[in-house]
């Protein structure tokens, strides 16, 4: 196989490992959060979600029947040898994994308001790139943005006297009325920025932070820690019901702000969270980061 | 701990007892309708073949896949519930179903439509498809193919098929209203209190 190739095949195989098997920290914290609910519904709920995730590897299926639309978080260094074809290939690799996972048909054509029946369509799959200088490697976070998690997401821009806590507010609020149809336990993605976009990009790759990683800031870790204990107590569990067990984890990203405008934005994940993330050497011999132990 | 098994065709003495927050599985006949198949059954006046009087009907769209002339379940979760809360009361009226599974709560007009006609709206675990899948022992037939894949009118057999969490009792209690007046009240002195930690502007 040339590069090319190899490349295109270990992005199939890794798109359908995503599908079928959660990140290991995804796994180790819902392990933790089984352990500490107490009511019996939300209890109930995490022996199904258990026995699912074993179900979905012993008879080679999706973990969730909305296999969401693919999306691509590329960092890729300036002397990565495939630099000029990532986006066909992963538009490719999309294409073939829809066959062969399979996945589920979601992506619907703007305005035409037609399902394409491929996963692809305009600018879908989404692909986000960030530049490396000075490396040869390509690292990338696969998601499956699923329908119920990716509605109930929001970005807003706030006066700064609305403060931190104002943006504590804005999360909780989205959670306790939008947040618990999207099948929790929530991966709590917050984004402050200076714009609606800043803030809402920040909040998705606070989404697709390792759960247990901190923001390097102390204050923001800080905030991490509390708005993550806040949310947790507000007595929500699996699916919603009552619990304890609600939260995987709140991830925040930030960035620096116009004096006069304080945006913010929360984006959620679901407890069937498909993030996987690999990296390709020059050669394109590949490192899977999340999920230890597996070949593709 | 014994399992509470509710058998189609459902009758008013099964449920009458089953209270917000029990759990149920269910044996028998299920078939899924969505949307556009509440749209079609309550509008249209077209009647699928299958009978539910004391049926049980799934809010999903599955995929399936044709192995000869058989279809087979591959995967089968439920979609949000609420969507279906326009049409839902007639329709229970109309067919005399017993038992809704879905995902979420649904509104007052499905809670009326439950007392009236002693009926219960349950969840299944949302994301939890391959389970689900697992607990259906065979698609019998398949109606209203028109409508496509996830919106056709599929009926199954399924085996101590859940965990079922009653959300709203035929005594027209509400699982997740009431959590969501809970929720909102814990809320609101969660962030009063994280409040006073996140004082990070300067002045
Ligand atoms: S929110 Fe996630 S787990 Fe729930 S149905 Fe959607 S993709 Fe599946």
């Amino acid at each position: 196989m040339n590069k090319t190739e190899k490349f295109l095949d270990t992005t199939v195989k890794f798109i359908n490992l995503v599908a079928k098997v959660l990140p290991d920290d995804v796994v180790e914290r819902l392990k933790l959060l089984r352990e500490k609910e107490t009511v019996t519904m939300s209890k109930a709920i995490y022996d199904s979600m258990f026995e699912n995730l074993e179900k979905a590897v012993s008879l080679d299926r999706p973990i969730c029947q909305d296999t969401g639309v693919i999306q691509f978080f590329v960092r890729v260094g300036t002397k990565f040898p495939l630099i000029d074809e990532i986006g066909d290939l992963l538009y490719k690799a999309t294409l073939e994994a829809t066959e062969k996972v399979p996945l589920r048909h979601n992506a619907v054509e703007t305005f035409v308001e037609k399902n394409t029946g491929t996963n692809t369509g305009k600018k879908v799959p989404y692909i986000d790139y960030e530049i490396v200088p000075n490396s040869s490697n390509l690292e990338m976070d696969v998601y499956m943005a699923g329908g119920g998690c990716s509605l109930p997401g929001r970005s807003t821009v706030m006066m700064p006297s609305a403060g931190y806590e104002g943006i504590a507010g804005f999360v909780a609020e989205t959670m306790v009325n939008w947040g618990i149809n999207a099948c929790p336990p929530l991966v709590v993605g917050v984004g402050i920025g200076t714009c609606v976009a800043s803030a809402a990009k920040l909040a998705k790759k606070a989404s697709l932070r390792r759960v247990g990683s901190r923001n390097p800031e102390p204050k923001a870790a800080e905030m991490e820690e509390a708005l993550e204990k806040a949310l947790g107590n507000i007595g929500i569990g699996a699916q919603g019901l009552p619990g304890k067990s609600g939260v995987l984890c709140v991830n925040i990203e930030n960035m620096a702000r116009h004096p006069s405008a304080l945006g913010a934005a929360v984006s959620f994940g679901c407890w069937a969270h498909r993030r996987g993330t690999i990296s390709f050497d020059k050669n394109m011999n590949y490192t899977l980061l999340d999920h230890k132990g597996v070949t593709l | 701990m014994n399992k509470k098994i509710l058998t189609t065709p459902i009758t008013d003495e099964d449920v009458k007892s089953l209270r917000i927050g029990d759990i149920v599985y269910l044996n028998g006949t299920l078939v899924t309708c969505r949307d556009t198949g509440h749209k079609r059954r309550v509008l249209s006046g077209i009647v699928p073949r299958t009978d539910l009087k004391g049926g049980a009907v799934f809010h999903a769209g599955p995929i399936v896949k044709k192995v000869g002339d058989k279809w087979e379940m591959v995967s089968i979760g439920p979609t949000t519930s609420m969507r279906m809360e326009k049409f839902e009361k007639e329709f229970m009226e109309i067919t005399g179903a017993k038992l809704i599974i879905g995902k979420g709560g649904m509104g007052e007009k499905t809670v009326k439509g439950c007392v009236e006609n002693k009926a219960i709206h349950a969840v299944f675990p949302g994301g939890c498809a391959v389970v689900a899948a697992a607990e259906v022992l065979e698609i019998t037939d398949a109606e209203w193919l028109d409508l496509g894949m996830p919106e056709a009118f599929w009926v199954m057999e399924v085996k101590e098929f859940g965990p079922l969490i009653i959300s709203i009792d035929t005594e027209g209690n509400n699982l997740f209203e009431n959590n969501k007046a809970v929720y909102k009240e814990s809320m609101e002195k969660e962030m009063a209190e994280l409040s006073k930690k996140l004082k990070y502007m300067n002045y």
